[in-house]
């Protein structure tokens, strides 16, 4: 296949009136892959925190996910049994190994079932930390990995998601941002997820409609912190 | 698949007698034109967004080679393997020779126009590999053997009730009895025949909406949860697409993101906007353990360069063909291949050939609606007149027209015999008129006088009217 | 496309009135030139002017529109030559303005100094009510008509040239009108120029929304600033057995609405 490839990138330097060696495309190129420089930045989530935590959640509420806001993470549990009793779901949730999640009192709901690991197609309920959300859209943000496994966000008719209020962000690139800060620069985790509401389709007429292949329902837990 | 562009004026004709899809080309006027506009509206940052995302695609044009080898060098440093594709042929054999590797037998697809593009489900289905739509709306025209008709609504021509008749055909294994008056019955009985699907399958193919090059991801943006779902649970999961799709940073993404969803369905974000890299890292207890990247290049590269290199900006959001009345009028199977709409109208020219789809770039009435809305400001009207341009230079347009045209020109570049002639020719046309006021019907001018009236000319020409006029004065 | 139909030009000299030369349009000139004898009054009433150079025939369009670029090429020449020494070039369709003032320089890629000439000439060329509106500065007209009227967005000077508001704001000044909204008054009507022969079945269809809407609307009167788009907007009311009537909205403006509308035949 490196013939194609060479021959695919010949005709774009020949369509280009290029050549392979030219110096200064290089480093354009190296610096913009370097910088990534910032474009237009929408003013709407440049808040002081609070008002950033509005945002989130109206944008959020606004594509049908549902949101509660609770004081500690000592009452996450407690909230996501609620959820489940609210919603006439069995008191059972699955949730990877993220320590977050397991620092949290489940003990507190004695009768909540914890299943841990991935997602099976039979989960009603799923519980994954989010690393973040942003503002501007009240969009969820998760990374793949032990602590919370990819399917755990699109195989259960319910997902529950954890996120810090300290998390929440203002604009899609403070997102990139933190990941450079963990994962390093160019590095990324398997799967990034970037969630705003429910699944939904409208391919039917046009009509909007709810729960298509992934979660019918998108609850978020916003924590204070 | 089988072209039929050349029969353009014949589909059309038949588009607009097609009542039922006239019924559901309802939906478009209606389902995306005013929430693109709220969507636009209520972001003040939007037009300038446009012009960011303009000059992102722009400057990648310009470096399409560099960012590509970026790309790719990051692809690999991740675990996954680049593959690249000069032609639809190349992408076929590349995938199916993934397919006997992994020896497959289902795969599961996540909506891809390049794959339309490539004509990869009739392959696959040849070489014994069953390939399975997933997206609600692929999956309804699966099962009615048909195309897309719309690059984000590739269903929106079907109706409910026929929906419902294709589920009762195929879906035989449910009680025959069952309601399936209301669409959510529809989409939750898509929801559980697919789900089984995305576990039986070996290989999950999806397209990408973007390729970053910063850090060799793909990205794919989606409402379903179908997409992730294909790429996700089988042990492979193989990208096809389009060399022009790659972006420098995750930035630049963002940039786009902005303006992708709120053109495209008046969404703010789609929902699930999923970026991935590699395989699965061996702590992941999920994601594929193969991770391939199709680059199909299938005529792009001779584009950069030519007066057509700015359609390479496109993001496939649709908005163009939301806004067409041509499209509202006869549809998206009418343009007779992958792409329709004014994207289509300039791009399925420069994809297989201008002698095949020269209809297309003609059927617009230029009205620049297309390119009032386009995220990526491409100028779709001008980039139609091109091709015009490049089908008047080569004798493609039909004999008549081109006489028509010559004889007009003629007097055109002469205006002393032009108002001669014209001043006879109104004046015989006025006076037969003038007991009217208009014509039902007209030798040499059947094609505006089958459907409407022609208002007859009031008199004497304004040139000779003016001329006596000063002339008294 | 930006709405750019504010001037970035020096007026004409102090103390002289602007001289405009008028392009009739080829429609206006053989179907309607009560069109253009409205025009020249609403510029000499606001104190211009007015000639018309015997020397145009057509802005191009047809041949420029079909891919015949040398053809186009010398029409826009002679029509450049012809308006050169004018302060102003003004034509009541915005379609036909847009092609002198927007495509004219895509016609000499290569050609520097036909280049440089077409960007002057550009500069001057206005379609009747933005020139009325944003270069003369007019915000009402002297003019009466009792009865209802829609206006019709043509394409060409509502997303080439930025020309939306400023035919509603005189149209409102007019004594008598009252101005109804249509639906969906941005959409095309159909016409396309030689499109609508071309692909007459999808013209149709398209022409028969836009008079449903029309109809819809509850006007007695359709209004529009393009000859090519009222004849076939006319065209189809007329053989649907409409009783609405069309005029360009130069009639209206300029109070000159005593010859029958597009399409109708003589009173009395």
């Amino acid at each position: 296949m490196s013939d194609a490839r060479s021959a695919i990138l010949a005709r774009m330097r020949a369509s280009l009136g290029q050549r392979a060696e030219d110096a200064a495309r290089r480093a354009a190129v190296a610096d913009r892959l370097q910088r990534a420089p910032r474009g237009i930045v929408p003013q709407r989530g440049q808040l002081d925190p609070a008002a950033r935590t509005e945002l989130f959640c109206k944008m959020a509420e606004a594509v049908q996910a549902s949101v509660a806001r609770v004081a500690s993470a000592a009452a996450v549990p407690g909230e996501v049994s609620a959820y489940l009793k609210t919603h006439n779901l069995p008191a059972r949730v699955r949730m990877g190994a993220d320590a977050r999640l397991a620092a949290m009192p489940w003990a507190g709901e004695p009768h909540l079932e914890i299943a841990s690991g991935r997602a099976e197609g039979s989960d009603l309920a799923t519980v994954s930390h989010a690393i973040g959300g942003v503002a501007e859209t009240g969009t969820l943000v998760l990374t793949a990995g032990s602590d919370n496994p990819t399917t755990l966000n699109f195989l259960p008719e319910h997902h529950i998601a954890v996120v810090r209020e300290s998390d929440l962000v203002g604009d899609y690139e403070s997102i990139w941002d933190r990941l450079r800060q963990i994962h390093g620069k160019g590095v990324m985790p398997r799967t990034v997820n970037m969630i705003t509401g429910p699944s939904r389709s409208a391919d039917i007429e046009q009509t909007l409609l709810l729960g298509a292949h992934g979660p019918r329902a998108l609850h978020i837990i916003v924590v204070a912190d | 698949m089988h072209i039929t562009s050349p029969a353009f004026k014949d589909n059309a004709r038949a588009a607009l007698d097609d009542d039922a899809l006239q019924r559901a080309l309802g939906n478009v006027r209606s389902g995306f034109i005013g929430k693109r506009a709220k969507a636009a509206a209520a972001l003040p940052e939007f037009e300038q967004l446009r012009d960011a995302a303009r000059d992102i695609k722009d400057h990648v044009l310009a470096h399409l080679d560099l960012y590509l080898e970026a790309y790719a060098d990051k692809v690999e440093a991740s675990g996954g393997h680049v593959h690249w594709a000069q032609d639809a042929e190349d992408a076929r054999r590349i995938i199916l020779g993934i397919c006997e590797a992994k020896k497959a037998r289902t795969v599961t697809k996540g909506k891809s126009m390049i794959t339309e593009e490539i004509g990869l489900n009739a392959f696959l289905e040849e070489h014994a590999v069953t390939p399975v739509e997933t997206d609600l709306g692929e999956y309804i025209i699966q099962l009615r053997g048909e195309h897309p008709s719309h690059i984000i609504a590739p269903a929106v021509h079907v109706n409910k009730d026929q929906v419902e008749e294709d589920f009762r055909r195929v879906h035989t294994h449910l009680d025959p009895a069952r309601n399936l008056e209301e669409p959510t019955t529809l989409l939750s009985e898509a929801r559980a025949v697919l789900r089984d699907k995305y576990f039986q399958a070996d290989i999950g193919i999806t397209g990408a909406n973007f390729l970053v090059a910063e850090t060799g991801s793909s990205i794919i943006v989606t409402n379903e949860g179908n997409g992730d779902l294909t790429q996700i649970l089988p042990k492979t999961h193989i990208v096809v697409a389009s060399v022009e799709k790659v972006v420098p940073t995750l930035e630049d993404m963002s940039q786009i993101l902005r303006v992708l969803a709120r053109s495209a369905t008046g969404q703010d974000m789609s929902v699930y906007t999923t970026l991935s890299t590699g395989p699965k890292r061996p702590e992941d207890p999920d994601g594929p353990e193969d991770y391939h990247v199709v680059l199909l290049d299938n005529g792009r590269s001779a584009m950069l360069g030519s007066e057509f290199q700015e359609m390479l900006r496109c993001i496939r959001c649709g908005a163009c063909m939301n806004h067409c009345p041509v499209y509202h009028a006869v549809g998206g199977h009418a343009y007779g291949w992958v792409y329709p709409g004014p994207m289509g109208a300039v791009l399925t020219p420069s994809l297989i050939g201008v002698d095949q789809a020269g209809h297309l770039p003609n059927a617009s009435t230029f009205c620049g609606r297309c390119e009032s809305v386009c995220p990526m400001r491409i100028p779709l009207p001008k980039m139609m007149r091109h091709w015009r341009e490049r089908e008047f230079s080569r004798n493609l347009n039909p004999a008549a027209a081109r006489y028509g045209l010559g004889l007009w020109a003629f007097f055109a570049k002469r205006p002393a015999v032009y108002h001669a002639a014209m001043r006879l020719a109104i004046g015989t046309l006025s006076r037969l008129g003038r007991r009217s006021g208009r014509f039902a019907s007209l030798p040499f001018a059947g094609g505006w006088t089958r459907f409407r009236d022609l208002p007859a000319p009031q008199g004497a020409t304004f040139q000779a009217q003016w001329a006596k006029k000063r002339k008294s004065a | 496309m930006s709405a750019d139909a504010a001037p970035a030009q020096t007026p004409p000299p102090a103390g002289l009135p602007p001289r405009v030369g008028l392009f009739v349009t080829c429609l206006v000139d053989l179907f309607r030139p009560s069109v253009g004898f409205a025009a020249v009054k609403l510029m000499e009433d606001a104190g211009c002017t007015v000639e018309v150079p015997a020397a145009q025939t057509c802005c191009g369009q047809p041949a420029f529109n079909s891919g015949d670029r040398a053809d186009a090429r010398d029409i826009a020449k002679a029509v450049i030559r012809a308006f050169e020494g004018y302060d102003y070039v003004v034509a009541p369709s915005g379609s036909c303005a847009s092609m002198l003032k927007k495509h004219y320089v895509e016609l000499f890629d290569g050609d520097p100094a036909a280049m440089e000439r077409a960007n002057l000439f550009s500069a001057k060329v206005f379609e009747l009510v933005s020139f009325l509106t944003d270069v003369l500065g007019l915000d009402q007209v002297e003019a009466a008509f009792s009865g209802s009227a829609t206006y019709h967005d043509s394409c060409s000077g509502l997303r080439e040239l930025g020309i939306e508001r400023q035919p509603r704001k005189l149209l409102q000044s007019v004594e008598g009108l009252e101005l109804k909204e249509m639906q969906d008054s941005d959409v095309c009507c159909g016409f396309g120029g030689t499109f609508c022969v071309k692909y007459p079945d999808i013209s149709n269809k398209i022409v028969s929304e836009k008079t449903r809407c029309i109809e819809e609307s509850g006007a007695e009167l359709l209004l529009a600033g393009d000859l090519g788009c009222l004849m076939n907007m006319a065209g189809k009311l007329k053989r649907e057995g409409s009783r609405i009537e069309v005029r360009h909205v130069a009639e209206v403006l300029a109070g000159m609405t005593e010859q029958p509308a597009i399409g109708e035949k003589k009173r009395g």
